[in-house]
C-alpha cells in the first residue's frame, strides 16, 4: 500500500460538501461509500503526527494518531456507517449534511495533534449538531436547538479562553496530558464538561436529544460526549476531581430516567449515567481503569445508537415517544422488539453482551484502588440502568398496555441498521478480546469469571424485581404524563427574565424618557413658543373665545412631531455629544490638575 | 520622477478626475457612467495592491503633491497600517460597484443613475483621501468630502424618510466635522503645523499644555460621532436602513472603519503612547465605552424586526471591538482591531449585500421574511450563514481570528474584565443570527406551498460568494493579514513611529 492518505474528518466534509449533487438510488451509494473510503483511508494511516499546518502563529498538526485516536476513529466510522444505512430512507439533504460533517467534526477532534486544531473541529460540531436538532423542525425542536447551541457556544468560549491562557502560561499548544493547577487548565477542564454533560452542565443533553430529529437523536448519542471524554482522557486522566464528577453523573440520572415519560430523553439520562462510568474511569486514572472507560466508549456507542434506532423507528412508524400513549407493539413490531432487546440487554451488562465486558473493567478498577464507596455508587447505577434503560424501554414501548396503535414494522433499512448493532453487541461481548486488542494498554482482565457472571445476573434479578414489584402495586411512576424540572430551568427562566428585563424596565424606562424630554416636554414649548399670547389669551377669556383660539393653535401644529415618535431625533444626539464633551473635557481637565 | 512614483497618488486622483467625467459620458449612454466608475475604482484597488506590495517590501513610501516638501506642502504618506487599511477600503469599493450595475438599476430612477455613480465615486475618494494623507488639515478636506458624498447617498433612498435619515447624519456629522477642525485647530495653535509626522514631533514639548488637551478632546468627540460609538450612535441606523442597498453595504463596510482608523493614527502616531501614560485615562475611557458599546449593540440588534437595523446595531457593536482592541494598548489587541478592520468589512459588507439582493428579489426588509430563503434563494442564504458563523467568530472563518487575537492580547495586557464582555457579546451575536438561520433554513409555515427557487441575479450573487469566499480564506489562510496587521501594530506602538 502506498502511504497517502487524508485527515479523516476531511472525508466526510468534503463528502457531505458534494451530497446535494446527488439523488435517489445514486445517493444512497455515495452515502455509504463516504464511510467505507473514510475507514480504507483509516488503516492506512500509521501513528504519529502529520500535517503540519501553521495557523495564528503556532506550528500545529492536523493529525496525531495513536492507539486511543484510533480506538474513536474506529467507533465512528462504524456508527457513521450504520446510522446512515438507518437514516437511508429519509428525503431531505440537511440531516445527511449536518451528520456528515458532524462526524467528521467528531473524527478530527479526536485525531487533532494539538489544541487550536481540536478547538476549531469543536466548534464544527458544535455548529452541524445544532442543525441536526433543528432539522426536526418542530416548534419544541426549535427552542431545544436554540438552548443546545447557546450552551455550547458558552463552553467553546470558556475552552477557548482556557486555550489561549494555557499557551500563554505553557508557551505551546500541544494536547498532551494538561491536569488541574493553572487558571487555564481549569477553564479548559469545565470546557470539556460542558460537552460531557457534566452534573449541572448536562440539561442541553436531555433537553435537544429527544427533541432531534429522528436520525439526528442517533448521531447526537454516538460523538459529541464521546468527544469530550476522549479529550479527557488525554489532557486529565487521574484527576481525582473527575472520580466524583463521574460518580454524579453515573448516579443522579437514574431518578430522573424512572420518573420520565418520554423513552428518547429516558434514553438520554441514561446517556449521562454511562457516560458517568467512563469519567470515572479517566479519573481513577489506572491502565485498567483508563482501558474500561475506553472499552465503554466503544461498546456504549454500539447499545445506545442501538436503543436510540429502536425509538427512533418506533416514532418513525407511529408518531409517538410518550411510555403513556405506547405499549403492545411487540405484535407489529417484533424485529424492532428483538433488537431493542438485545440494546436493553447490552446496556444493562447481561452476560454474553457488550457492556458485560467493558462496564466491569471500571468497576475492577474502583475496587482495585481501594474506592469502595464509588464501587457502591457504581454498583446502584448499573442496576439502575437495567432498571430503566433494561426493562422500561421495551416493557413501556412494546409489550405493557396495549395502546391500539398497529403500526407497520420497520422499514427495511432501518431493521438492517439494527440488525448490524445487535450482531455487534453480541459478538463483543461474547468474543471481548476483539475490543481489547484495540485498547491504549494491554489487557489481562478477564470478564468471564464464574463469581463475576454470578454477581451480575443476581443484580440483574433484583433489579428485575425492584421493577416488577412496583408495576404490580401499581405505584411505578413512568405512566405519568409530566414534565420534569431539571437544571435547565434555571437557564430558561433566566433568559425569559433577560428578555423580560430588557423589553419591560429597561426599554420601557427609556421609551418613557424618551416622550418625556423630547415629545412631551417640547412639544408643550413648542405649543407655548408657537404662539405665547394666544395661551395666555386663554388663561383671561371666556369659553367662546376659548375655543377658537384652541382651534387656531392645533391648526398650526405641523407633522414634524409624528416622525419623532418612530424615529431618534437629532435633538437628543445633540444633547449627547455635548454631554460627550462635557465629560471629556472635565476628564482631562481634572487629571491635569 | 517617473510614471511609478506617482502610482500612488493616483489611487486618489484617478477617481477623483472621474467624478467630473461620469455624468458627462452618462449623458452619451447610460452605461457609460457605470463603466468609468468600474473602471476608476478598480484601477485604485490594483495600485492599491501594488502599494501594499510595495510598502511591505521596501518600507513606507512618501509622496510630495506637487513637489512641495512637508511640513509646507501636503504630503501623502503610507506606511504598512494605511495601506492595509486602503487596499481593504479599494477592495470594498472595487466589489460594491460589481454589486451595484442591477442593484443601482433597481432602486435608482434611471436619470439620477449617473448623479449617483458620481457621488458614489466621491464617497470614496473622500475615504481613500482620508487615508492617503499625512496632513491633518488635508485629512479634515477629505472628510468633509466623503461626509458630504454620503449625505447625497443616504438621501437617495427610495422611501421618503431617507431624506430625514441624511438631514439626521447632515447635522450631526457637520458636528463631528466641526469638532474635528476646532481639534485640529487647536493642535496648529499650540505646535504651528499641520503635516502628521511634524506634529507628532513637535507635540511632546507640549504634552502638557491645555490647548492640546482640549484640541485632542475635540478631535475625540467628533471622531466617536463618526465612527459611531455607542452612544454617539444615534445618526446611523437610520442612515443604513433608508439608504439604497449598494450604499448601506458600502458605507458600513468602509466609512465607520476608516473614522477608526483615523483614530489609531492620532492616538497612537501623532500622539505617542507616552501621552497617555503621564497624562489621562483616554483609553480607560475607550475601553469602558467601547465595551459598554460592544453589550449595548448587540442587545439592541436582537430587539430589531428590519433586518437592516439589526445589522446596523450590530455594527455598533462591532466598531466596539475595534475601539477596545486599540485601547488595549498592547500590540497583539491592537494587531487584532486592525485585522478587524478588514474583517469586518468583509462580513459586514457581506451581509448587507445579501440583504439588498433578498430587497431585489423579494422587495422585503422584515426579518420574518427571510423564512425559507434557505429554498428560494439558496446561494444568498448560504452566503449569509457564512457572514453570521463569521460575526459569531466560528473558527476557520475571519471572525474566529479576529477574537483569538482580541482575547489573546485582553489575556496579554491582563484586561480581565474585557473577556466577559466579549464572551458575552459572541452569545448574544449568536442568539440574533442563529434566528435568522433558523428561519432562512428549518422554520416553514403550515399553510405554505411549495416553495419556488428565486435566487438574485449572477450580477448580485456573485460579488456576494466572493465575499463569502474570502471570509473563508482569510479565516484559513489567516496569516498573511495577520503579519501586516502584527507588523502594523508593532510600528503604532513601539514608538517607532512612521516606520
Amino acid at each position: 500500500m502506498n502511504n497517502f492518505f487524508i485527515p479523516p474528518a476531511f472525508v466526510f466534509i468534503i463528502a457531505a460538501a458534494f451530497l446535494p449533487l446527488f439523488s435517489g438510488k445514486v445517493r444512497s451509494v455515495y452515502l455509504l461509500l463516504i464511510p467505507v473510503v473514510g475507514f480504507a483511508n483509516l488503516i492506512n494511516i500509521p501513528h504519529g503526527n502529520f500535517w503540519a499546518y501553521s495557523f495564528l502563529d503556532y506550528g500545529l498538526h492536523l493529525i496525531r494518531v495513536d492507539k486511543v485516536s484510533l480506538l474513536f476513529g474506529y467507533a465512528f466510522h462504524l456508527i457513521t456507517f450504520v446510522t446512515l444505512i438507518y437514516a437511508l430512507n429519509f428525503k431531505r439533504n440537511m440531516e445527511y449534511v449536518a451528520g456528515l460533517i458532524y462526524a467528521g467534526g467528531a473524527l478530527g477532534a479526536v485525531f487533532a495533534g494539538d489544541l487550536i486544531t481540536l478547538f476549531i473541529f469543536w466548534e464544527l460540531m458544535t455548529i452541524s449538531s445544532t442543525f441536526l436538532v433543528w432539522a426536526r423542525g418542530t416548534e419544541s425542536s426549535i427552542g431545544s436547538g436554540y438552548r443546545y447551541m447557546l450552551v455550547h457556544l458558552l463552553g467553546g468560549l470558556v475552552l477557548l479562553i482556557g486555550i489561549i491562557l494555557h499557551g500563554q502560561e505553557t508557551g505551546s499548544m500541544a494536547f498532551n496530558h494538561i491536569g488541574l493547577g493553572t487558571v487555564g487548565s481549569y477553564f479548559i477542564f469545565f470546557g470539556f464538561g460542558v460537552n460531557c454533560a457534566w452534573p449541572f452542565l448536562h440539561s442541553w443533553l436531555t433537553d435537544a436529544y429527544p427533541e432531534a430529529s429522528i436520525a439526528g437523536t442517533v448521531f447526537l448519542s454516538a460523538f459529541t460526549t464521546k468527544t469530550a471524554v476522549y479529550a479527557l482522557a488525554r489532557g486529565y486522566a487521574g484527576t481525582d476531581a473527575l472520580i466524583w464528577i463521574g460518580v454524579g453523573m453515573a448516579a443522579f440520572p437514574i431518578f430522573y430516567a424512572v420518573i420520565e415519560n418520554d423513552l428518547r430523553r429516558v434514553l438520554a439520562y441514561s446517556l449521562i449515567n454511562q457516560v458517568g462510568f467512563m469519567v470515572v474511569g479517566i479519573g481513577i486514572g489506572t491502565e485498567l481503569a483508563v482501558n474500561g472507560a475506553l472499552a465503554h466508549v466503544f461498546t456504549d456507542i454500539m447499545f445506545k445508537a442501538l436503543l436510540f434506532m429502536g425509538m427512533g423507528a418506533v416514532l418513525y412508524r407511529t408518531g409517538k415517544i410518550k411510555a403513556t400513549e405506547l405499549g403492545g407493539l411487540y405484535k407489529y413490531m417484533p424485529y424492532t422488539t428483538i433488537f431493542t432487546i438485545v440494546g436493553a440487554a447490552s446496556i444493562s451488562a447481561f452476560p454474553l453482551f457488550s457492556a458485560f465486558a467493558s462496564k466491569s473493567m471500571v468497576m475492577s478498577a474502583a475496587v482495585h484502588e481501594s474506592l469502595y464507596f464509588v464501587w457502591l455508587v457504581l454498583l446502584f447505577a448499573s442496576a439502575g440502568v437495567f432498571h430503566h434503560a433494561g426493562i422500561k424501554i421495551p416493557f413501556f414501548a412494546f409489550f405493557g398496555h396495549d395502546s391500539g396503535l398497529k403500526p407497520k414494522e420497520a422499514p427495511m433499512n432501518m431493521l438492517i441498521a439494527m440488525g448490524i448493532l445487535a450482531f455487534l453487541n453480541i459478538f463483543i461481548g461474547t468474543f471481548p478480546s476483539f475490543l481489547y486488542n484495540l485498547l491504549p494498554y494491554p489487557v489481562e482482565y478477564k470478564p468471564y469469571t464464574a463469581d463475576h457472571v454470578i454477581f451480575q445476573l443476581q443484580i440483574l434479578l433484583f433489579s428485575a424485581l425492584a421493577f416488577t414489584l412496583l408495576l404490580r402495586a401499581g405505584i411505578y411512576p413512568a405512566e405519568i404524563r409530566s414534565t420534569n424540572i431539571d437544571s435547565d430551568w434555571t437557564y430558561r427562566r433566566g433568559y425569559r427574565a433577560f428578555l423580560w428585563l430588557i423589553d419591560k424596565p429597561v426599554l420601557g424606562f427609556m421609551n418613557y424618557m424618551k416622550k418625556l424630554f423630547f415629545e412631551s416636554i417640547p412639544g408643550k414649548l413648542k405649543h407655548f413658543s408657537k404662539n405665547p399670547m394666544a395661551i395666555i389669551m386663554l388663561t383671561f377669556s371666556n369659553s367662546e373665545s376659548r375655543k377658537h383660539i384652541t382651534d387656531c393653535i392645533i391648526n398650526e401644529e405641523d407633522a414634524y412631531l409624528e416622525s419623532m415618535n418612530i424615529h431618534w431625533s437629532i435633538g437628543l444626539s445633540v444633547i449627547l455629544i455635548i454631554a460627550f464633551l462635557v465629560i471629556y473635557l472635565l476628564v482631562f481637565m481634572i487629571s491635569l490638575l | 520622477m517617473n510614471f511609478v512614483e506617482h502610482l500612488h497618488v493616483l489611487i486618489v486622483a484617478i477617481p477623483l478626475l472621474a467624478v467630473p467625467i461620469i455624468p458627462l459620458v452618462g449623458r452619451l449612454r447610460l452605461d457609460f457612467s457605470w463603466y468609468f466608475t468600474f473602471l476608476a475604482l478598480s484601477l485604485s484597488f490594483f495600485m492599491s495592491l501594488n502599494l501594499l506590495m510595495n510598502v511591505w517590501g521596501s518600507g513606507p513610501v512618501s509622496y510630495f503633491l506637487g513637489g512641495w516638501r512637508p511640513p509646507w506642502g501636503i504630503e501623502f504618506h503610507f506606511d504598512l497600517l494605511n495601506s492595509f487599511v486602503m487596499v481593504v477600503t479599494t477592495f470594498i469599493a472595487f466589489v460594491s460597484v460589481i454589486y451595484a450595475k442591477q442593484s443601482v438599476a433597481n432602486e435608482i430612477s434611471y436619470d439620477k443613475i449617473p448623479a449617483f455613480y458620481a457621488v458614489f465615486v466621491l464617497f470614496f475618494v473622500g475615504l481613500f483621501g482620508m487615508i492617503a494623507t499625512g496632513d491633518i488639515f488635508n485629512l479634515y478636506v477629505f472628510l468633509e468630502i466623503t461626509s458630504l458624498a454620503g449625505y447625497a447617498l443616504i438621501a437617495a433612498g427610495k422611501r421618503r424618510y431617507a431624506k430625514m435619515a441624511s438631514f439626521n447624519y447632515l447635522i450631526l456629522g457637520t458636528i463631528a466635522a466641526t469638532f474635528i477642525v476646532l481639534g485640529i485647530g487647536y493642535l496648529y495653535m499650540a505646535t504651528g503645523t499641520l503635516n502628521m509626522k511634524d506634529l507628532a514631533e513637535r507635540l511632546p514639548e507640549v504634552y502638557e499644555s491645555r490647548v492640546v488637551f482640549t484640541g485632542l478632546a475635540f478631535i475625540i468627540v467628533g471622531l466617536l460621532i463618526k465612527m459611531a460609538v455607542f452612544p454617539l450612535h444615534l445618526w446611523l441606523p437610520d442612515a443604513y436602513k433608508y439608504s439604497p442597498s449598494v450604499v448601506s453595504a458600502a458605507m458600513a463596510a468602509t466609512s465607520t472603519k476608516v473614522a477608526a482608523y483615523v483614530m489609531m493614527r492620532i492616538l497612537f502616531s501623532i500622539f505617542k503612547i507616552e501621552f497617555n501614560v503621564i497624562g489621562i485615562p483616554i483609553t480607560e475611557l475607550f475601553i469602558y465605552i467601547s465595551s459598554i458599546g460592544i453589550i449595548v449593540g448587540s442587545v439592541l440588534a436582537i430587539s430589531q424586526t428590519n433586518i437592516k437595523l439589526m445589522l446596523a446595531y450590530s455594527s455598533i457593536g462591532q466598531i466596539g471591538y475595534i475601539v477596545l482592541a486599540a485601547a488595549m494598548m498592547n500590540p497583539v489587541a491592537l494587531s487584532g482591531g486592525i485585522i478587524h478592520i478588514l474583517n469586518h468589512a468583509l462580513m459586514k459588507g457581506g451581509l448587507f449585500f445579501v440583504v439588498g439582493a433578498v430587497a431585489y428579489k423579494l422587495g422585503t426588509e422584515k426579518i420574518s421574511d427571510f423564512r425559507g430563503l434557505g429554498k428560494r434563494m439558496p446561494l444568498s442564504a448560504f452566503a449569509f450563514t457564512i457572514f453570521s458563523m463569521s460575526i459569531v467568530g466560528v473558527p476557520l472563518t475571519v471572525g474566529f481570528v479576529s477574537k483569538w487575537y482580541l482575547v489573546t492580547g485582553a489575556v496579554a495586557s491582563a484586561h480581565w474584565y474585557v473577556i466577559p464582555v466579549i464572551l458575552l457579546s459572541s452569545l448574544l451575536t449568536a442568539i440574533y443570527f442563529g434566528r435568522i438561520i433558523n428561519l432562512m433554513y428549518f422554520s416553514k409555515k403550515p399553510d405554505e406551498g411549495e416553495i419556488i427557487r428565486n435566487e438574485a441575479p449572477f450580477g448580485l450573487v456573485a460579488p456576494t460568494l466572493a465575499v463569502a469566499g474570502l471570509c473563508i480564506f482569510f479565516g484559513i489562510a489567516a496569516s498573511v493579514p495577520i503579519e501586516i496587521a502584527a507588523k502594523a501594530a508593532d510600528a503604532l506602538i513601539g514608538g517607532g513611529l512612521w516606520k
